[in-house]
């Protein structure tokens, strides 16, 4: 006898082992079941719902995604003998209940039962996010997400330049950029996707430029146009969130009214001289929905008593700020992950260095978003001071 | 009677000759803006509607709590309260 015979039969005497379509009724049942296989072997396919795991980390990473000791594991390899294993590494490890799958993947997929083909990252995705998916509450399933994800900034402006930048670093899969402008030399001093080069040159086009040297994976759709309420549902559509980063109340009434009849997200900011504030505006959150903008604001200020164009202006980093804030909102958003900001106004004041979090209640009443609401239809608000510049 | 921390929103400081926070007396949200309106021309008028009633644009918060999930104007102050005027902002151009 082989020493490798020897030590498998040891093995089998200690670690129990089931065939592919009991492990199928126990997973069904609440067991892990988890794939020890190596990356390659597992791109050719991977039991449905099965938790991938290489040996080399099974030890250090079990913990994470299977806290509970006493949670049943059935471990898979390709023949069943690694599983073997890998099985008495998890028992030593302290999980009471874990068993072998006979036969390991081969069998299951005689057997009949149900697998998929996982999408796996690429060695230079691995490489890239490797920050991302050191983390677990991301890991491969979250980048995964973030590069199916699909965002629309409204604005290539001081709040749209950060939001871009990061969420293109992070690979956000698509990248939407909506803004009708050409870059001005007053924009630099804040709009950081652009340079001195491409002064008069189109913003979105700029935009793309960056984000592409930055991240050639993303995807980058130019939408280079005036918000209406002609084009807002064709623009809108096919995108998951929408950040908003438009500097005029007609553009912010749109993306509100198109984010609420559709149920998308609208990650808001907003900035003036050295304060800033931001929140998620989600009344079609499926969980505690938010109020919208129109629960805040239900009109927008008459032009008489809106700030004057010519007493604007901004600290050019406080867009950084707060885009950068929308950023993790919508981050968040993309990876189901943490509290996002809804129902709540993230106030900065940069001169007093104060955050300060107001509670923004949903109205019921609300025009567009309220218990009774019909949706009233798209409003084209005058648009002021149309040769400023945000 | 309550002294009241008023918090001026950057766009109605014209009419505060510069101020962010200002201290204002009185029993309710109303009596304090008022106080406020007395001692500075025009700011009422940013805040209030000619009826009285905040305007729709303009949002009051006492401490963290939106005036109008309280009693609205009439809503009672307490000592060191502190009371937000968080107007609609669109960014560089309103």
């Amino acid at each position: 006898m082989s020493l490798r015979e020897r030590r498998l039969a040891e093995l089998r005497q200690q670690v129990p082992e089931l065939s592919p379509a009991e492990a199928r009724a126990l997973q069904a049942g609440g067991a892990c079941l988890i794939d020890v296989r190596e990356p390659d072997e597992i791109a050719q396919g991977s039991p449905e719902g099965a938790l991938r795991l290489g040996r080399g980390y099974l030890e250090l990473r079990i913990e994470e995604q299977v806290p509970d000791q006493q949670r049943p594991l059935l471990v898979l390899c390709g023949g069943g003998t690694r599983s073997l294993f890998a099985a008495e590494d998890l028992k030593r490890l302290g999980y009471q209940d874990v068993r072998s799958v006979a036969g390991g993947f081969s069998r299951w997929k005689e057997q009949g039962l149900p697998f998929e083909v996982p999408k796996l990252l690429d060695a230079d995705a691995r490489q890239r996010y490797s920050r991302h998916l050191l983390m677990p509450e991301v890991g491969e399933q979250g980048q995964r997400k973030l590069l199916d994800g699909r965002v629309l900034l409204v604005g290539a402006g001081g709040l749209g330049s950060p939001a871009a930048l990061y969420l293109a670093a992070a690979g956000v899969g698509t990248l939407g950029i909506l803004d009708h402008d050409v870059v001005d030399r007053s924009n630099l001093q804040r709009q950081v996707l652009h340079n001195e080069e491409r002064v008069g040159q189109s913003k979105v086009a700029s935009a793309r430029r960056t984000l592409s040297a930055l991240n050639s994976t993303v995807r980058v759709v130019e939408h280079e146009e005036y918000l209406s309420s002609a084009n807002v549902e064709r623009i809108f559509a096919g995108y998951q969130v929408i950040v908003d980063g438009s500097d005029n109340f007609a553009t912010r009434y749109l993306v509100n009214d198109a984010c609420v009849r559709h149920r998308l997200p609208n990650v808001h900011g907003a900035v003036y001289r050295f304060e800033g504030q931001t929140t998620v505006f989600w009344p079609g959150r499926a969980q505690e929905p938010g109020p919208c903008y129109r629960c805040l604001y239900p009109e927008p200020p008459p032009p008489e008593l809106a700030p004057s164009c010519a007493e604007a202006g901004v600290l050019g980093v406080l867009p950084g700020v707060i885009g950068l804030l929308q950023a993790v909102e919508t981050l968040k958003i993309l990876l189901d992950l943490g509290e996002p900001l809804v129902g709540r106004l993230l106030c900065y004041d940069a001169l007093a260095a104060r955050f300060t979090e107001l509670r923004i209640p949903r109205n019921p009443a609300c025009a567009y978003c309220g218990d009774e609401a019909v949706f009233p239809g798209y409003v084209d608000y005058e648009r002021l001071c149309a040769s400023a510049t945000a | 009677m309550a002294t009241v921390t008023v918090r001026i929103p950057a766009p109605l400081r014209s009419f505060t000759g510069g101020a962010g926070e200002l201290e204002a007396v009185g029993a309710t949200v109303g009596e304090v803006l008022s106080a406020l309106g007395a001692r500075h021309d025009g700011l009422t008028e940013r805040v209030l509607a000619a009826d009285g009633s905040p305007r729709s644009f303009v949002n009051l918060f006492l401490g963290q709590q939106d005036v109008r999930a309280l009693a609205g104007l009439e809503t009672p102050v307490r000592e060191g309260d502190v009371l937000s005027i968080v107007p609609a902002v669109a960014g560089g151009r309103p």
